[in-house]
């Protein structure tokens, strides 16, 4: 039985086993090699898309549960939006492997909290590891696309 | 800024352009090694041994599994050399017969199906003898009768400056500690992998997550006896590195090529799973300080004596390296007339340790500065008074026996730092705290310290680092070197320092991949030597490209980009030479002797004060930090947001060290827990906020006076935190990471019973 779902606006079809993981059917299927393996258990975040909107971690998902399934990956992320441009000023990437699962977390948490306080950023943002930039400059781009002052 | 004498503190909003990778790395277009393509390739996997060392008697292929569609590679299958180049050559590539650790490489599988290479793993077995009583302590290595190489040493140093004897006499106050600090693993979160094909010539190209494409070059040659012009090595977008993948790279490039050389043709994919990388790549070298410490009673240093030791593991790879930088910065950036660094670097049964920013150093400025904690209290002493009376100044002579020069800033860093915390305030309100009987204490803790940046010594003459420009015709400018992206934003920086040197916009100007068929050798990516040396090469070839273009091309005196542009074609039209190349020259006076320690050391020293402040819940015994200030002088920051960014990741990396990062070991001596469950490191939710302050001396030896950045962050908050825990609880602390578990046991066993081990102490 394959499983039906729209990621990134497009119906797409898999045929893979229903215990396949999601990250694999994303990065060996359909080529999307924007989302990351970093631990493949859960705790790094690197895997992270949205599924109907809420930020879950690729590699624990299996396929068999995203029949219908709207999901979104970096690369369905727009690639000029107040969001990006904020990444880059504020030097919110360095090696840049956490970095599409940060913007999965930011985007799941500003359509949360539009106007997120640096404690809601905080906790927005624990599933997902960086090791490169202590947060820092993530929060400050996370409160600059939100409109907010950016202390860079 | 208020105090006079002190840098000028920037405006970090200046001079920082959007970084040349970040569109990429934000979209997710940025190709890391898993993302390659790797058309009808294979994946490869490794085979270890299970005991820590031994002798290999049998490698058992489970009869019952067809193996006819794997790849299969064992040491017999190497054409050139079984060990893997680096210092020395002691760690083997692929085990034959005997082997010092668990863990170690001795069958490579590759198929087209990863699950099927999942399950064929377990079909091979490995019969191994086990080598009676492995050795996983330091002292118990240094005292064993069983010798893995001669005194179970790699390497052992002395620095002997003054006379410690008279040191001794002189001292009014003594204290004396044991102090230690873990292995500690770098956790890029990329996992390591490389990629490697034979193409339709013969020739090797293997491409991947990597800190010093030379050294994965050189370790090829060595290994597959293969001319270097028939070896390409290419760096992927390398998703943090930290020092981890400094020489680990070359292991796993040789056994991809060794599979891709049996492959037919086929690309071979090794991509290490993030337990495999846990458990078998280097970590941070774990250490133990006997350190002694005599003043006067109005606090000044009389001696430093302290017996630093570090564990190897079971092959040499870099330890002397790690520990010559750990010996030199052992002292810290104090004047002291007598002083004695006894190091020693070990050998055990543990997987090799290696590099991680700081290199040594975050171990010995570890003692050093848990000490002067001590020593400040014994002597009644507020410890940041303590370190004003003994801080470097210019013309002090520094324990190298160096004359400090102008460029020291010891004394603003920590004045900044005092001013910037209210340090005093502070204290004083966390001393009441303490006494009104909360559920928490409370501390405030500090560190003064300095880092050399760029290899020791004479180690940038022996590397003759080269760095070239190439114009294009249509005037954009290209540089050619070995440093590597690894995140730390080197390809922006050493873009800027070239556009600013040709007075061209940043757009004009691209860092080539590095690919060795391409880039010339201008050393490794590693001891913050690649904005400081590589960026200084770059500004030296750019002045010699305009010069070229000036003398050959008519450039005008005053241009702009179209000028430029303009004569960039004149050039090529004119068929002139198009690359230029700058060749490394040391500093006057870089004289260093590496058997005594002598001389001068580094081209530049950074500076910084680093304060902690820190709440420990009196029940859970959990430690939060409150807040946290780095004040950093750095010569001058090209990138301010860059540099902020390092610190920041630095600080965060030292505050696992200092507080959550526990590698547990087991029996076999190899990191037990494996998982980004069990080991832990910061998360957002961890870290309270850290302020950073730059100070910009302008005297490095780097572009307009920069100097090292990326290692300093990683020294300063390990014994600032401790030194407030300790002040919080009133306890002594002789180990991180300070777990609740530790502190239990500390606070149970108060009064403070003195750790000191009784092992060798001659000299
Ligand atoms: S790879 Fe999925 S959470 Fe780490
Ligand atoms: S930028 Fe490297 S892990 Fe976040």
């Amino acid at each position: 039985m394959p499983t039906t779902m729209r990621i990134n606006g497009k119906v797409f079809q898999s045929h893979s086993a229903p215990t396949a993981r999601l990250l694999d059917v994303l990065r060996n299927d359909c080529h999307l090699k924007g989302t990351k393996e970093g631990c493949g258990e859960g705790e790094c975040g690197a895997c992270a898309v949205l599924v109907n909107g809420k930020l879950v971690n690729s590699c624990l998902v299996p396929l068999g549960q995203m029949e219908r399934a709207e999901i979104t990956t970096v690369e369905g992320l727009p690639e000029d939006s107040a969001l990006a441009r904020a990444f880059v000023r504020c030097g919110a990437t360095q090696c840049g492997i956490c970095t599409p699962g940060m913007m999965l977390a930011a985007t799941a948490l500003l359509a949360e909290h539009a106007h997120p306080t640096l404690e809601e950023i905080r906790w927005g943002l624990s599933g997902n590891l960086c090791r490169c930039t202590g947060y820092g400059r993530i929060y400050a781009a996370i409160a600059q696309a939100a409109g907010g002052p950016a202390d860079v | 800024m208020s105090l006079t004498g002190a840098p000028a503190q920037r405006d970090q909003r200046a001079d920082s352009p959007a970084r040349v990778d970040g569109f990429a790395k934000i979209t997710g277009s940025a190709l890391y090694v898993d993302d390659l393509p790797c058309a009808g390739g294979l994946f490869g996997a490794t085979v270890r041994t299970a005991m820590a060392g031994g002798i290999l008697q049998e490698v058992i292929f489970d009869p019952a599994m067809d193996w006819s569609d794997f790849v299969i590679v064992t040491a017999k299958d190497i054409p050139g050399v079984n060990a893997v180049k680096l210092l020395e050559n002691d760690q083997i590539v692929l085990v034959e017969r005997t082997f010092r650790h668990a863990g170690e490489a001795v069958v490579l599988l590759a198929h087209a199906d990863r699950e099927v290479l999942g399950m064929a793993l377990k079909r091979v077995s490995l019969v191994e003898q086990l080598n009676p009583d492995p050795i996983f302590d330091i002292d118990e290595a240094l005292q064993a009768e069983r010798e893995m190489i001669p005194g179970n040493l790699y390497a052992d140093y002395l620095l002997n400056r003054g006379d410690l004897a008279e040191g001794e006499r002189r001292a009014e106050v003594v204290i004396e500690a044991c102090l230690r600090t873990p292995a500690q693993e770098q956790l890029y979160i990329e996992p390591q992998g490389m990629l490697a094909r034979v193409q339709a010539n013969g020739d090797i190209l293997v491409e991947g997550s990597l800190q010093c494409p030379y050294y994965v070059l050189d370790a090829l040659v060595q290994c597959l006896g293969m001319d270097k012009n028939r070896l390409r090595v290419v760096q992927s977008t390398t998703g943090g590195a930290f020092g981890g993948k400094e020489d680990y790279p070359s292991m796993i490039a040789c056994h991809a090529a060794l599979l891709a050389l049996k492959a037919g043709g086929r690309p071979v994919k090794l991509i290490y799973t993030r337990g495999e990388d846990l458990r078998v790549t280097p970590k941070r070298h774990p250490s133990r300080t006997l350190i002694r410490l005599g003043a006067n009673k109005a606090g000044t240093l009389q001696f430093i004596d302290m017996d630093f030791a570090i564990d190897g593991g079971a092959y040499r790879t870099l330890s002397p390296v790690v520990l010559s930088r750990g010996v030199i910065h052992a002292p810290g950036p104090y004047k002291c007339p007598n002083i004695r660094v006894r190091g020693r670097a070990v050998a055990t049964n543990h997987p090799p340790f290696g590099a991680f920013r700081g290199f040594g150093a975050p171990q010995s400025i570890f003692a050093m500065e848990v000490a002067m904690d001590r020593l400040a209290k014994k002597l009644g002493m507020d410890p940041a008074e303590l370190r004003r009376k003994n801080l470097l100044r210019s013309s002090d002579v520094h324990a190298t026996g160096e004359v400090v020069g102008a460029d020291c800033f010891a004394h603003a860093t920590l004045d900044v730092a005092l001013e910037r915390t209210h340090y005093h305030q502070r204290l004083a309100e966390y001393k009441a705290w303490n006494a009104a009987g909360h559920p928490t204490r409370k501390g405030i803790g500090l560190a003064t310290f300095a880092h050399g940046a760029g290899f020791t010594g004479n180690g940038e003459l022996h590397l003759a680092s080269r760095v070239s420009l190439q114009v294009l015709a249509h005037g954009h400018v290209e540089i050619l070197c070995s440093n590597t992206e690894m995140g730390q934003g080197a390809a922006t920086t050493l873009v800027q320092i070239a556009a600013e040197a040709l007075g061209l916009p940043m757009d004009s100007v691209y860092l080539a991949q590095t690919d060795t068929s391409r880039v010339p050798n201008s050393g490794p990516t590693v001891a913050s030597r690649t904005c400081m040396v590589v960026g200084d090469l770059i500004q030296k070839a750019a002045e010699r490209l305009l010069r070229r273009l000036r003398e050959a091309a008519d450039l005008p005196a005053s241009y702009d980009a179209q000028d430029f542009a303009a004569a960039c074609g004149r050039l090529h039209a004119a068929k002139g030479d198009a690359l230029v190349t700058a060749h490394y020259h040391p500093p006057a006076g870089m004289l260093w002797d590496e058997q005594t320690f002598w001389g001068r050391a580094y081209a530049s020293y950074a500076w910084a004060t680093y304060i902690a402040e820190v709440e420990v819940d009196v029940l859970t015994l959990e430690t939060r930090v409150l807040d946290f200030t780095a004040v950093q002088e750095i010569g001058k920051a090209v990138h301010p947001v860059i540099v902020r960014g390092q610190i920041e990741g630095g600080v965060a990396q030292g505050l696992g060290f200092a507080l959550y990062e526990a590698v547990l070991w087991n029996a076999r001596g190899v990191m037990a827990n494996d998982r980004l469950t069990n080991y832990i490191i910061p998360t957002s939710a961890d870290l309270g906020d850290i302020h950073v302050v730059l100070l910009e001396g302008g005297l490095g030896a780097g572009p307009k006076g920069a100097k090292g950045v990326g290692e300093l962050p990683m020294d300063g908050p390990a014994p600032a935190v401790v030194n407030a825990i300790q002040q919080a609880l009133d306890i002594d602390i002789c180990q991180i990471p300070v777990l609740p578990e530790y502190l239990l046991e500390r606070c149970a066993a108060k009064p403070p019973a003195q750790e000191i081990p009784t092992v060798r102490r001659e000299y």
